[in-house]
């Protein structure tokens, strides 16, 4: 009997989440422990070494109020990094083309990538959560906030991985936007400091990265403190990650890219 | 039924180069049928179109009379694609190559795997199974390929120069297992640029040549054209006043080379002989072209007549 549409995409879903999955666990050296070494290294010097001279920051400890940025800046770079290595590898060595002549719809092609950045990024983030709780004590004020937060941030830097990856056409072009454009936004948005430590000018460049809200929102999920109103910070992350799924799902469904 | 309908396609590529121009071309269900032509001709981006790996620019093209433009999804499932330059996923396991491909046209894990197990059997690939791709050889890769584009068993396969690159055997081989899935009811379209290949396994051919259908007719009729071949003759010493062999005469190229024009099934044996009774040492002797080749010039002489 021929499966139904429906069928086809939910069946070639799990099919691709099971691949993703595969790839980040069969390069567990490459995809997990490097990122963990990363922040272990960011705790030390920052948290432990220099942050003891800071003292506090909107009543918490230094190594206390970097950890929810650093968790959040380990989701974005890894939730990024798998979509965009896995969809230029496909795309490199043509084996995209598995998915492209298949039946499955653009948009479960799209889930399926942006699950395997997700699980990627969660990971990370879970083994970063581990490691964090070495040096501070962590507290999670409201875990639905922080929850949805983690997913948003995932699902959206996983959306721009693949945005990355269509246009990328070779690999300058799949690290370019995270040494440039990833990694320097995510340093300015809040990770290592409080708003109202910067001039006043500095901080109305800070509210136009999204990274700032983000790092916010997460830190008010964990500590209850944010620079932002909640509401407002939560907005700012939909927005953008509807924003990213449109051209995400605009170039798979259009073919540009990645068909002739 | 028809397999496949293709109505007035184009394809134009940026820079105004028109790959496919206008071109109309049914393939009847069941058949096994050769799209042949030259590197360039327009043969991978007519497959390509209806693959939908690249976008048509104008026509229509109908699989099993599902219209591609307004049913991708059910012409995709009909579809089973090997495709011409290798792509697999190099860090795959086989198996699992092939159990994902069946579950992205939305085959049951428990029957991908038996189906898995059952077409790398049947392409002798069963010990290859636990392997990544890139560590098989060229022509395993081209079998696993092969096994991927019938794991969700469609009803239409193209194969776009399966057996460029391989060695004869495995050519063999391929051969004798399209041939087989054929007579199952599959429907094979084979693209080629080798006319023995679509000769051995085709009923039917179309001849494509920048991009327009120069010939669409059955392969018994196409072959007949072929009828006469021309030869090059090198001789180990210059030869003079050479006699004409039974009635064809020699055209003299340099003073060791000539050419004759035969009846393509004439037997060179006698050719031979008759330059050893004349005591002329013959060093070699081939055809002037490939036959496809020639098959090109006629049909391109008779366009352009």
């Amino acid at each position: 009997m021929k499966p139904s549409i429906l069928e086809i995409n939910l069946i070639g879903l799990s099919s691709l989440v099971r691949k993703e999955v595969k790839r980040i666990y069969r390069i567990w050296v490459q995809t997990i422990v490097p990122p963990a070494i990363t922040m272990t290294l960011y705790f030390v010097i920052f948290g432990s070494l220099i942050g003891s001279r800071i003292g506090l920051v909107e009543g918490y400890p230094y190594m206390t109020f970097i950890a929810p940025g650093l968790i959040m800046m380990s989701i974005i770079t890894n939730s990024f990094g798998n979509v965009v290595a896995s969809f230029f590898s496909g795309k490199l060595q043509r084996h995209l083309e598995e998915l492209l002549v298949s039946p499955m719809s653009s948009l479960a092609i799209l889930f399926g990538f942006v699950t395997g950045g997700v699980i990627r990024g969660l990971s990370v983030a879970a083994l970063v959560t581990v490691v964090a709780t070495f040096f501070t004590e962590l507290t999670v004020v409201h875990p639905g906030i922080t929850i949805l937060v983690v997913l948003l941030t995932s699902i959206s830097f996983s959306l721009a991985g693949l945005i990355n990856a269509v246009f990328a056409k070779n690999f300058d072009d799949i690290s370019i936007i995270p040494t440039f454009i990833l990694t320097p936004l995510t340093y300015l948005g809040g990770v290592f400091f409080s708003i109202d430590m910067l001039s006043e000018s500095w901080q109305l460049i800070a509210r136009f990265n999204p990274m700032f809200y983000m790092v916010n929102a997460f830190r008010y999920g964990m500590l209850g403190v944010s620079d932002i109103d909640i509401k407002h910070g939560l907005a700012v992350i939909i927005l953008f990650t509807v924003f990213l799924f449109s051209i995400a799902y605009y170039l798979l469904k259009t073919g540009k890219g990645i068909r002739e | 039924m028809k397999a496949l309908s293709l109505s007035q396609l184009s394809k134009t590529y940026a820079g105004n180069v028109h790959a496919v121009k206008s071109i109309s071309l049914d393939v009847s269900e069941g058949d096994f049928f050769a799209l042949l032509g030259p590197n360039g001709a327009g043969k991978t981006t007519i497959i390509g179109i209806i693959t939908s790996l690249v976008n048509k620019t104008s026509g229509t093209v109908k699989v099993f009379g599902y219209d591609l433009g307004r049913e991708v999804e059910r012409v995709k499932s009909c579809i089973g694609v090997v495709p011409q330059e290798i792509n697999l996923n190099g860090f795959e396991k086989s198996k699992d190559i092939l159990i994902n491909q069946a579950g992205y046209y939305g085959v049951r894990r428990k029957e991908a795997i038996y189906r898995a197990d059952k077409y790398l059997e049947l392409l002798q690939l069963q010990d290859k199974k636990n392997q990544i791709s890139r560590s098989l050889s060229g022509g395993m890769k081209r079998r696993l390929m092969i096994a991927r584009a019938l794991m969700h068993e469609p009803r239409l396969l193209i194969l776009d120069e399966p057996t460029a690159g391989v060695d004869i055997e495995i050519r063999r081989s391929m051969w004798e297992f399209l041939e087989q899935i054929n007579k199952e009811g599959r429907t094979i379209i084979l693209t080629t640029h080798y006319l023995e290949e679509a000769e051995s396994l085709c009923r039917n051919i179309a001849i494509i040549d920048d991009g327009n259908i120069i010939e669409n007719d059955s392969m018994e009729n196409v072959v007949k054209q072929l009828q006469r071949e021309v030869f090059v003759i090198t001789f180990s010493a210059p030869v003079s006043n050479l006699q004409p062999f039974e009635g064809m005469p020699f055209l003299k190229r340099n003073e060791i080379e000539v050419e004759i024009e035969m009846p393509s099934l004439s037997n060179l044996n006698k050719l031979i002989a008759f330059f050893d009774d004349q005591q002329i040492q013959v060093t070699s002797m081939r055809p002037k072209r490939n036959r496809l080749e020639e098959l090109f010039v006629k049909l391109l002489d008779r366009k352009h007549e």
